[in-house]
């Protein structure tokens, strides 16, 4: 694998139960780059990302992760009690970042309005918003992103994009899996 | 070691001739043991008479009782450890096997129980309250199996939970030993173990013998049956897939 | 390696405590409710009830933390927080450990606070008694939270897993439910006992989260 690249994947293969999901899966991540996996569902889309995580184990293959990394998954992480200025805070701490940055994230992510609603009585969007926004509480060089754009609406769909853009253009890297087709510049498609 | 008894194909091919040898010893032991211990040796009075004639089943299952827990633990251990498939099968194997036999010996020892202790469950008896626990742990190692969706998790769940009961287990029988031991006085039963007649020594060694065969070659017959389970839901996952 | 995310872990897990039943009343209301149906069934007589009330205890004490159990690890792969807290720079022997003792901080403690009253209805003596009664069921307590915790951590992913928490746990609360007793009977170990209870604890405050923090690895997967 390339000496820059900052996460790399070589001969990945799962199981599942006696199911092969898929296997032989490689790819390398370089800064500014974008990986899209891509399959129908029940592909393994989700589970090859945790395993690039390091929440799944693999059954063969080798990970090298040369650098920090973002997750977000299909569920936000939110407790039902906690509401978006909370969640923030807490996840600033428990990652030894400042907290004076989380006013004005909330403002970027269109989130200054509910910023003390509990997640229960947010909107699917508004607590996508409220996990994206963790992307912003510390510079990570890689993202990965587990269908992205879901439950977003237009605007939210165009801060994503912006969130992108400009962290690809700092050098950072993104691997997401997504149905429809993306909406950013890629780099490289995974077919799983 | 564990690695060269760690290849499933290797151990089909031991236990192929093996579990039919080890059916047949338990098969010859038993059947001595049981003579032995049903007419052969005097019957002691002060045992409750004939019905300790029950024991010839009643300390094998004991033994086996203990033994297969450790077993399951052992095996669970190297799977955590090195990953081997046969160590998750045999620690799958082992459990209903060692429930069961934990259970023979509850209910020997109720049986034995009634006419000695005039009791058929004696909670001052601290190997019976141990005995008990230890066929909750089955209970809950196969529970916790059961409940997990791949066989994966399931060889992982069940290694944590074997591994951390069998860590418990000295801490169980000391707790009891000492709980049990408050009530000494209400406890009828004083002669056994090392003061046992060695006229009843061989036979009960023999019976253990020929318990532990049998245990193993069952052992040895679940594990093959998994292996083959688990290779014809191989072939169905890939003739499924087309791959 | 730095203890903010340990301390999160803490922070989080009693926030869900508070937010999430009431607090401390849901588990104290259950404790107490189990407590008080035994006079029903076993009849008033004040002896009998005097003889039994400490053990009545250590048993809904047993039961409370079950059910409260049930939840903590459940939630957290349901809503997705479980990836942070494994993704974090501490080992999820620790993130468990935490949230555990937030747990039985929130609501194992309680009951053992509220035992001196249900004591007294189970006609006890006023006296010092009372509050050394309260001390073991507080450490036995916590024994029972981290044991149960294991089997907790173990079912995450199950449904209807509360059943198999306790199946899974109830073997693991024996020492502790006998040192609890002797500790608080008259019998000639009942001097030794408390050291029991309290070594019995450590040992599931030693063992129990790396129990945990594997299960919870296993959960994510």
């Amino acid at each position: 694998m390339s000496a820059g690249s900052l996460l790399s994947a070589a001969d990945i293969g799962m199981i599942r139960g006696e199911r092969l999901l898929f296997r032989g899966v490689s790819l390398s991540l370089a800064p500014g780059e974008a990986i899209v996996l891509r399959g129908p569902n029940g592909a393994g889309k989700t589970t090859l990302l945790r395993i690039l995580a390091g929440l799944t184990q693999a059954e063969t293959g080798m990970i090298d992760r040369n650098v920090p990394h973002h997750w977000v998954a299909h569920r936000d992480g939110l407790k039902p009690h906690e509401t978006p200025r909370e969640h923030l805070t807490l996840w600033a701490r428990a990652w030894g970042q400042p907290q004076t940055e989380i006013e004005p994230l909330l403002d970027k992510m269109g989130l200054s309005r509910p910023s003390d609603v509990p997640a229960k009585h947010l909107s699917a969007g508004q607590r996508r918003r409220t996990a994206l926004a963790r992307l912003h509480l510390e510079n990570r060089p890689v993202w990965l992103l587990d269908e992205p754009l879901t439950a977003l609406d237009a605007d939210g769909k165009a801060l994503l994009l912006d969130m992108i853009s400009a962290h690809r253009t700092q050098g950072g890297g993104l691997i997401a899996a997504l149905h429809g087709d993306p909406e950013f510049e890629i780099d490289m498609q995974v077919d799983i | 070691m564990f690695s060269w008894f760690a290849n499933p194909h290797r151990f089909l091919m031991l236990s192929s001739w093996l579990a039919p040898l080890f059916y047949a010893a338990a098969a010859l032991l038993i059947a001595w043991g049981f003579w032995q211990g049903l007419w052969m040796v005097p019957k002691d009075d002060y045992q409750g008479g004939d019905i300790m004639r029950v024991m010839f089943i009643h300390v094998p299952a004991a033994w086996l009782a203990m033994a297969s827990y450790l077993g399951m633990a052992v095996m669970s251990f190297v799977w955590f450890i090195w990953r081997h498939e046969v160590a998750d099968i045999a620690a799958k194997a082992i459990a209903p096997l060692g429930a069961t036999w934990t259970a023979l010996c509850l209910v020997t020892g109720a049986i034995w129980g009634k006419p000695t202790w005039g009791t058929w469950w004696q909670w001052d008896d601290a190997r019976m309250m141990s005995v008990l626990f230890m066929f909750f742990l089955f209970l809950g190692y196969m529970a916790l199996r059961a409940a997990m969706d791949t066989r994966q998790k399931a060889a992982r769940a069940g290694a944590i939970l074997a591994m951390v009961g069998a860590l418990n287990v000295p801490l169980i029988k000391f707790s009891v030993d000492l709980f049990t031991s408050l009530h000494q006085d209400a406890s009828v039963i004083t002669a056994e173990g090392p003061k046992m007649a060695a006229v009843y020594l061989w036979p009960l060694l023999i019976s253990s013998l020929g318990h532990s065969l049998l245990f193993a070659a069952l052992v040895m017959t679940l594990m093959r049956a998994e292996i083959w389970t688990r290779r014809a839901a191989q072939i169905r996952a890939r003739l499924m897939t087309g791959d | 390696m730095s203890p903010a995310p340990i301390l999160s872990a803490f922070q989080q897990a009693l926030g869900e405590a508070w937010a999430g039943g009431a607090g401390a009343l849901l588990p104290v209301g259950f404790f107490a409710g189990a407590a008080v149906l035994v006079p029903l069934g076993v009849g008033t007589d004040p002896e009998t009830l005097r003889a039994i009330g400490p053990g009545i205890l250590w048993v809904s004490l047993a039961l409370s933390s079950l059910v409260t159990l049930e939840r903590i690890f459940q939630a957290d792969a349901e809503d997705g927080s479980l990836d942070l807290w494994l993704q974090t720079s501490a080992p999820a022997a620790s993130i468990a450990a935490a949230k555990t003792f937030a747990h039985w901080l929130t609501a194992g403690l309680p009951l053992a606070l509220l035992s001196p009253l249900l004591l007294l209805m189970f006609q006890a003596q006023i006296g010092g008694a009372l509050v050394e009664n309260m001390l073991y069921y507080a450490i036995g307590g916590l024994a029972f939270y981290f044991w149960g915790g294991v089997g907790a951590a173990l079912a995450a992913t199950v449904r209807r897993g509360g059943l198999l928490i306790s199946l899974i746990a109830l073997p693991l609360y024996v020492p502790t439910a006998i040192f609890g007793a002797l500790a608080m009977g008259d019998g000639p170990s009942s001097a030794a006992a408390p050291l029991f209870l309290a070594a019995s604890t450590l040992f599931a405050l030693a063992v129990a989260p790396f129990a945990m923090g594997a299960a919870l690895r296993l959960a994510a997967d």
